[in-house]
């Protein structure tokens, strides 16, 4: 274990955890916006997404192995699952946030011949971005521990050091993998977090 | 004069229940007609059907002559101002912003929105250096609803629709804001529809006052004719001015 390789499993965690946060708000953006205009869909698809949250995540990586495309040993595998985790919070701010609009404001903008996109892009948008934000910030913390678990199913990342380290009964090299973990999760947190407080209203 | 708005026969209800029955009232281009009436009298649902916030269950609404079914909602509602209580400011933009929104909408070029809301925001004693920047959670709630009338006024549409504009704000500024807009419709020359629940306010800026009870419209009447109605809700209206104001001197409308 070398610095070398701390930086080297760094970079693969950050970069594992940026594919599926970016994956999920990929997936969640267009479908929160139909949810929020389909009230009865909304609350069947949120409590979907609900329960997937609730299966522990190495019960998920363990699911998709014997799926065929998706499944199989390695870094796709993982990013499915962490996609899975990650679209929970992003996709439930997203809807709350457009949802939470003031119905005055909303009411003001349909009255002065706004069409819906233009209240969508002009208003919801806008006044939503905090709490959309919010959520990604959520999603990103939390995928960079569940990150971790991905080494399980060779997704590799910090996680080799951890499992690695479980294996030989070695706490410091469970701590080449936990402390920069723990570090990588602290500064998005912050980051995001400094991003959202410029954008609130 | 050309009735700029009308309502035929018009009845909403909604599970069952009827908020109006049997509407008929019609907006004579340049004046202002208030809807007066206590909550859930169904005044506020009358004034939605303008601007097909609202579709009534039966009857017709028209505007400038045409059923407001027969318009694209779009051009219907860039057509008139709308004013609710604190104005319903986007919080996101500036007041510049805010008021030059209709303008935008409509694609007029920048100069034009500039000039127009300079003149707006002046006309409303904010003038735009000092207050064109800020954003609407830095204003009080009299300078929210001046922003709210101005935004209302922008792409001068020939009506202007306000429900209870003035209902939040403290006695002082609502009885300067009640003047500054009885000038202002009478130099802008719009035609107004006007929610309230206060009877003072109802004579002091309108030129009709229609009063609904229940749904119905128990009475239409000139100002200085409504302060003399004997019928039941006008008469307990009328009880809230108290001694002394009862001779039509706030008539001022």
């Amino acid at each position: 274990m070398r610095l070398a390789e701390i930086v080297r499993l760094s970079a693969e965690h950050l970069w594992l955890v940026a594919i599926a946060v970016f994956a999920a708000v990929v997936i969640a953006a267009p479908s929160a916006v139909i949810l929020t205009r389909r009230p009865r869909l909304r609350r069947w698809t949120l409590g979907v997404v609900n329960v997937v949250q609730t299966v522990p995540s190495l019960a998920v990586f363990g699911f998709l192995l014997p799926l065929p495309f998706l499944g199989g040993v390695g870094k796709p595998t993982a990013i499915v699952a962490l996609i899975l985790y990650a679209l929970l919070p992003i996709l439930r701010n997203m809807v709350v946030g457009i949802l939470g609009v003031d119905a005055g404001v909303r009411e003001s903008a349909v009255a002065m011949g706004m069409t819906d996109g233009q209240i969508l892009w002009g208003v919801e948008l806008p006044l939503a971005f905090p709490t959309i934000l919010a959520g990604i910030r959520i999603a990103t913390v939390t995928t960079i521990g569940t990150a971790t678990i991905a080494a399980a199913i060779g997704g590799g990342g910090l996680g080799t050091f951890v499992f690695r380290g479980i294996a030989m009964a070695d706490t410091t090299t469970i701590l080449a993998g936990a402390v920069p973990a723990a570090l990588m999760a602290i500064a998005a947190d912050e980051a995001l977090g400094w991003i959202e407080r410029r954008f609130s209203f | 004069m050309a009735a700029l708005v009308e309502f035929r026969a018009v009845t909403y209800q909604i599970g069952g229940r009827e908020i109006l029955h049997g509407i008929d009232l019609c907006v004579q281009e340049s004046e202002t007609v208030a809807l007066l009436g206590r909550s859930g009298s169904g005044k506020t649902t009358l004034l939605k059907m303008v601007n097909r916030l609202v579709e009534p269950t039966s009857g017709e609404v028209r505007f400038e002559g045409k059923p407001v079914t027969d318009w694209d909602p779009i051009r219907l509602r860039r057509r008139m101002g709308y004013v609710i209580q604190e104005g319903g400011l986007f919080p996101h933009a500036t007041v510049a912003e805010n008021v030059g929104l209709v303008p935008k909408l409509e694609g007029w070029p920048e100069e034009r929105i500039r000039a127009r809301t300079r003149e707006l925001l002046d006309a409303m004693g904010m003038p735009a250096p000092v207050y064109g920047s800020r954003h609407p959670r830095q204003l009080s709630g009299g300078e929210k609803q001046r922003v709210g009338i101005a935004r209302a006024l922008a792409a001068d549409p020939p009506l202007l629709l306000l429900d209870e504009p003035f209902a939040a704000l403290d006695p002082v500024t609502r009885f300067e804001m009640q003047q500054r807009f009885a000038r202002l419709r009478r130099a802008f020359g719009k035609t107004a529809l006007f929610v309230t629940h206060d009877i003072r306010e109802a004579l002091m800026l309108g030129t009709r006052i229609a009063l609904l009870k229940e749904g119905r419209l128990e009475i239409v009447a000139r100002a200085d004719e409504f302060v003399q109605a004997r019928s039941p809700e006008a008469t307990a209206f009328l009880a809230t001015l108290g001694e002394g104001t009862l001779d039509g001197s706030h008539a001022t409308g």
